[in-house]
């Protein structure tokens, strides 16, 4: 029984649509970046006389270059900070029977469900008690609240899955709970990390809220409050060329990230969230 | 051996707290304490310059009735404030429709995805696209493709014949919400679609060969067959979303920023604290969201009863 050509054409008319209003949005974003002075304010849907203007306005002037340092720097230092915090925590969750076990789980997991905006004002309390306002460890610091609850979660779980038999010996022989993790544990959990570590990169990468309020220099903003600044002299003048560019610029590394670990950030994302 | 187990075990209880020390206390420090912190500040006349004098005053912040005379007054404070009450609404309204709208495609493009057909690896991966854009980018991709006349929107629109004239999309108060919502259907129905493809992957594939074979329609298969069963994938990914969208925040702020059509609780709070220097009176919001956001995951929790030992796994 072949399916009618009718439903086999209405099928794929659905998948181009689905393909489409995915990916137009960013094709018109690269669209845009090419063009520049007035060419910018006629509707292309082909690229006509593209340039490459505002990619080298964004690099070579300002300090766009250093913001995505910055963002850089952060995302990498909280991407090995939540790793180093939740392998050791999803350890003793998964592995050691103690009471009040699950409670303490819950406690974490409970932890991500938290409004930003709700811890907002005491951590912006606790960021300028500890001198860090205006630096990027306070991005670091505070974006552990987001990346730990959801590490240490997916790596339990990882972890519970795991046969008793390969620490067992560890155990007879008296070995400390750090060595089981290092020797025992580390080599065997890189896909799970690489999973944990893409999705807090990515997170980190995109954050707003807290970016916007613990940093106050142009010199010291990560790319996202960086490009939600960029502004013309009035309305009228808003550098859409620039921003588009910038956008490409910021978002493309994360495209590339997406398409290579695929299959991976869909296992994370969905362990995250179904395993419940 | 009886006593040398216990005493295993006792070491090894031991050490599961020194190694949870460093995530507990950083949780601590970045989540449990500010909270105490956030709500503390809603019962005090504290500033952004004095936080660490501020003294207590009661629910003030939320609700207080002044009198001017012997029998007028008037009612002051976050639940008397309309402002205050229309964020709330329409906080309520954008995750409604959003989140509708996401499970509603979310569930289109995971059927289609959960078909077997030649070049579906490149679908997945296009769907995945807007979920990778930053939120900020992808609400200045939109406010640009929005823009009132040099926006691609309006031009494909017109030339659908769906206007007759260009339309502010971002700065009309009646099209706004609008805006917003497209910007986040657009970003976060592929989260929808791949966490309810994981639950249709779940399904055994036996079932529909045993409907075909019987002659059941396809929609008939779907409505009895699939839709009960991937029906908890679904749920938790609608409990998931609509905390996410219960403080929503980017969009609205690169998108639409201050307009009362699109004003919600996380962008009211963070007006109150650090752009009027109300800090005690958005510390007082931000403590009200959370509280809506606790009783929402505690009735999922204790409905579900969530497996968190791991126990049915």
């Amino acid at each position: 029984m072949k399916t009618p050509l009718w439903k086999r054409l209405g099928f794929y008319a659905v998948v181009a649509v689905i393909v489409l209003q995915a990916l137009f949005p960013f094709y018109y974003a690269i669209l845009t970046s090419l063009e520049d002075g007035q060419a910018l304010f006629d509707v292309n849907y082909l690229p006509a006389a593209p340039d490459f203007v505002n990619y080298r306005t964004m690099l070579t002037q300002g300090v766009f270059g250093r913001q995505i340092l910055n963002s850089v720097f952060v995302a990498t230092v909280v991407v090995i900070f939540s790793l180093a915090l939740a392998v050791t925590a999803a350890y003793a969750l998964s592995r050691i029977q103690f009471r009040g076990r699950g409670l303490l789980l819950l406690t974490v997991l409970s932890v991500s469900m938290f409004p930003q905006i709700a811890v907002l004002s005491g951590l912006f309390e606790v960021i300028r008690f500890f001198g860090l306002f205006n630096s990027l460890w306070a991005l670091v610091f505070s974006y552990m609240i987001f990346t730990l609850p959801f590490t240490v979660w997916v790596l339990t779980t990882f972890m519970r899955n795991m046969p008793v038999e390969i620490e067992e010996a560890a155990i007879m022989d008296g070995a400390s709970s750090l060595t089981i993790i290092r020797r025992v544990f580390l080599p065997l959990m890189w896909p799970a990390m690489v999973t944990t570590g893409l999705l807090a990169f990515i997170h980190a990468w995109n954050e707003f809220l807290f970016a916007l309020t613990f940093l106050s220099t142009d010199s010291q903003r990560t790319v996202p409050v960086a490009i939600a600044l960029i502004s013309g002299r009035s309305e009228f003048e808003i550098p859409w060329g620039n921003i588009m560019a910038a956008s490409v610029i910021v978002t493309l590394p994360l495209v590339a990230l997406v398409l290579v670990f695929q299959r991976k950030i869909v296992s994370g994302l969905t362990a995250g969230a179904v395993k419940g | 051996m009886g006593k040398s187990r216990s005493l295993l075990s006792r070491t090894r209880t031991r050490s599961a707290w020194l190694v949870l020390l460093p995530m507990l206390v950083t949780l601590f420090v970045v989540a449990a304490w500010p909270l105490g912190r956030t709500i503390w500040f809603s019962f005090t006349d504290a500033s952004l310059d004095l936080m660490a004098d501020a003294q207590f005053v009661g629910i003030r912040n939320y609700l207080e009735y002044v009198k001017f005379g012997d029998e007028d007054g008037q009612y002051y404070g976050l639940l008397a404030d309309a402002r205050w009450w229309r964020s709330v609404w329409n906080t309520i309204y954008f995750a409604v429709v959003s989140v509708s709208f996401e499970t509603l495609f979310g569930l289109v493009i995971a059927l289609v995805l959960n078909q077997q057909f030649r070049g579906r690896g490149l679908v997945r991966a296009a769907v995945l696209i807007p979920w990778a854009i930053p939120t900020i980018v992808s609400a200045k991709m939109w406010a640009w493709m929005m823009h009132d006349q040099f926006g691609i929107l309006n031009d494909m629109f017109q030339r659908l014949g769906l206007i007759s004239e260009p339309v502010a999309w971002t700065a009309s108060p009646d099209t706004a919400m609008i805006a917003v919502m497209i910007v986040d259907i657009w970003k976060t129905t592929p989260f929808m679609a791949l966490l309810i493809l994981a639950g249709l992957q779940m399904v055994p594939q036996d079932i529909y060969e045993a409907a075909k074979l019987d002659g059941v329609p396809a929609f008939r298969t779907f409505r009895r067959v699939t839709l009960p069963l991937i029906l908890p994938a679904i749920l938790v990914a609608v409990v998931f979303r609509t905390l996410d969208a219960l403080r929503v925040f980017d969009i609205i702020y690169v998108l639409t920023p201050n307009t009362d059509a699109t004003r919600t609780m996380s962008v009211y709070a963070r007006e109150n604290l650090f752009d009027y220097d109300q800090f005690a009176y958005g510390s007082a919001a931000s403590t009200l969201l959370f509280l809506v956001i606790a009783v929402i995951t505690i009735t999922f929790i204790m409905a579900t009863r969530m497996d968190l030992e791991g126990k049915r796994s």
